[in-house]
């Protein structure tokens, strides 16, 4: 049994940190789906995401954090394309999956798993700019610009942030004036997540300065439209080869027929997919507190310190359990949030008080894995 | 050569998992511990739907034995191609007992049943290295085997093979019906995509016992005690 299963093992590449291979503790954290109510499909979804992941973007991830890029990104994405993975939540009729959130949730939860930055982008692309279409786009846009989004061919993005406007992104400077049959944009746009790559970004710009929060109007604009371009690529702490970059309007001209949704409406259009957003990105902390505990839990079985291996002693028990619930409490949570937004009830108030509980849970459990490593946290594993 | 392909898929312990034994020697941990498809029966399943891609096949029926949770394993055969599944319903302590003779015997009655012109298996599952379902199963049919399968192509209604043996590779020509078990190098089994796992959800998958096809599976064998291998000692250099 055990020749043919370590040559399995070695031939998998699976990505696990050094010092757990040694141990040669390499599975994965099991997760009690039973318990998280999922259903029989669902189980099999995250099982067949997992194998994906762990054996097409596992090998890159710490790459591909070291050098905050992805060069192998397009073909991947074509990739998750033909897996179906980038329109989970899109309608079968459009060339999607045609699933719900929690689905979506699942798909993304295992990729941040394995790396949160892929993960990032992931959720930009099939949510923010996806979703968005789906739930605003007319025929002919959805028929112009959801396949290739769909097979991988394009990358989608988002932008509604400016480098002074946030949190209070409705006071966005980004202009859009009415010219004949064009809308021309002038400004600029931070912190746009694939900005560098996208091919299609819905863009929210100011159509009416004086309207204040109903002057806002949702575009959709394509890469290499006269007037826009993007600049320098951010090197970030964390997320890293997840591309973010400033956009940059000169004069740039939209076709009217491209605004998304009503004209001076876009605020709607923003501040609904900001909740989905927020509901289907918490599943990023997910699946970094589930990766914590993938490198973590292992090492506490192997390393010894006085004598015995340090998962015997009770700060390091205690550690455990705290890491545990925390990602436990914090999966219910989003999962039940989840399902409630595929039965059509969106709570606002619970969207975002998942993304808020899973990011600060996230912080505190890697911290805590942190401390289970020692000074193996520190080090680079490859 | 046309018509029904049976493949075997057996549920086994992940590879990357760490195994354990139980306390009390009896067997290894399987409660709470992941499972999946044997990465052998993974590639039976690649090649039987290739075939059936080329058109040189109809329909392929992937069957398991053992408990209720066996029916996840024939899902994932179905999302990779599978047209419909046949769990065989064994649980408790004959599950615990269940080894190739019997499986044997349950495929074959399958095979006369289903009227199938090949079986496709993995050449052994990764729990126990038996490496004697295939094999059994042709001599029960009197069929004649490709074991150990490395390249497979079919010629009218015959079967062209090359087989992976210890002096290097043998290329054998079989007459079918046929029992063909897949090793490492077949092929590369595919991604069940997600509308794939959709489509699998409106395939079949039919519950029969061993009785119902005229099958004992009462065990010849009793496992007296299983224990981890001894650790390795150190070199001396």
């Amino acid at each position: 049994m055990f020749a043919v299963r370590n040559a399995l093992r070695l031939g998998s590449r699976l990505f696990i940190p050094a010092v757990t291979r040694r141990g040669c503790a390499g599975a994965a954290i099991p997760i009690d789906d039973v318990v998280n109510g999922l259903t029989e499909e669902q189980i099999q979804l995250r099982q067949t995401v997992r194998k994906f992941f762990v054996e097409k973007l596992a090998p890159h991830a710490d790459e591909i954090d070291k050098k905050n890029e992805f060069p192998g990104m397009r073909d991947f994405w074509i990739e998750m394309g033909t897996m179906g993975l980038l329109g989970v939540t899109a309608p079968v009729e459009c060339g999607g999956t045609g699933l719900g959130y929690l689905d979506h949730i699942i798909v993304m939860e295992e990729l941040s798993r394995v790396s949160a930055a892929v993960g990032l982008s992931y959720g930009a692309h099939s949510n923010l700019c996806v979703n968005q279409l789906v739930r605003h786009a007319n025929e002919k846009q959805k028929e112009k610009y959801m396949t290739k989004l769909l097979t991988g061919e394009h990358v989608g993005a988002l932008a509604m942030s400016e480098p002074n406007a946030g949190s209070d992104v409705v006071s966005m400077k980004l202009r859009a004036k009415k010219e004949g049959d064009y809308y021309v944009l002038n400004g600029n746009k931070f912190w746009i997540t694939n900005g560098p790559d996208a091919d299609v970004l819905i863009v929210y710009a100011k159509t009416d300065p004086e309207a204040y929060q109903k002057g806002i109007t949702a575009f959709i604009v394509e890469k290499g439209t006269p007037g826009f371009s993007t600049a320098q690529k951010l090197d970030k702490l964390g997320m890293r080869g997840s591309s973010t970059c400033e956009l940059i309007f000169e004069d740039c001209k939209i076709p009217a027929e491209n605004i998304l949704g009503p004209l001076n409406k876009g605020v709607y259009v923003m501040m609904s997919g900001l909740d989905l957003e927020r509901l289907v990105l918490a599943s990023g902390p997910i699946g970094i507190m589930q990766a914590v505990l993938d490198a973590a839990i292992p090492y506490l079985h192997v390393r010894e310190a006085f004598g015995q291996k340090i998962g015997h002693f009770q700060l390091m028990q205690g550690k455990m359990a705290d890491m545990y619930t925390r990602l436990s409490a914090c999966r219910q949570y989003l999962y039940s949030v989840a399902r409630a937004c595929d039965r059509g009830h969106f709570s606002a108030k619970d969207c975002a008080g998942v993304i808020l509980y899973c990011a600060e849970n996230a912080t505190q459990v890697a911290l805590d894995g942190i401390q289970c490593l020692g000074e193996f946290s520190h080090v680079d594993y490859s | 050569m046309s018509g029904r392909v049976l493949v075997g898929v057996k549920r086994v312990i992940d590879y990357a998992v760490k195994i354990r034994v139980k306390p009390d020697n009896t067997g290894v941990v399987t409660d709470g511990v992941k499972h999946s498809m044997n990465p052998f029966c993974e590639i039976a399943v690649e090649e039987a739907v290739k075939l059936k891609e080329k058109k040189l096949i109809k329909e392929v029926v992937a069957v398991s034995c053992g408990p209720q949770q066996s029916q996840e394993t024939i899902r994932t055969a179905l999302a990779m191609g599978a047209d419909r599944g046949i769990h065989v319903d064994v649980s408790g302590k004959d599950y615990e007992n269940l080894g190739p003779l019997q499986v044997s015997k349950i495929l074959a009655a399958l095979a006369k049943q289903e009227d199938a012109q090949l079986i496709l298996l993995g050449k052994q599952a990764i729990d126990d290295d038996c490496n004697q379902t295939g094999q059994m199963t042709a001599a029960l049919l009197d069929w004649p085997q490709g074991t150990f399968a490395s390249e497979v192509s079919l010629e009218g209604d015959k079967i062209n093979l090359v087989r992976e043996i210890d002096g290097g590779l043998e290329h054998i020509k079989i007459n079918t019906p046929a029992v063909i078990t897949a090793d490492l190098r077949l092929n590369t089994p595919r991604y069940a995509t997600l509308p794939n796992i959709m489509k699998a959800k409106k395939k079949k998958i039919v519950t029969v016992k061993p009785a119902d096809l005229g099958v004992d599976v009462t065990s010849r064998l009793e496992v007296l005690k299983v224990e981890e291998p001894p650790q390795r000692q150190a070199g001396r250099v």
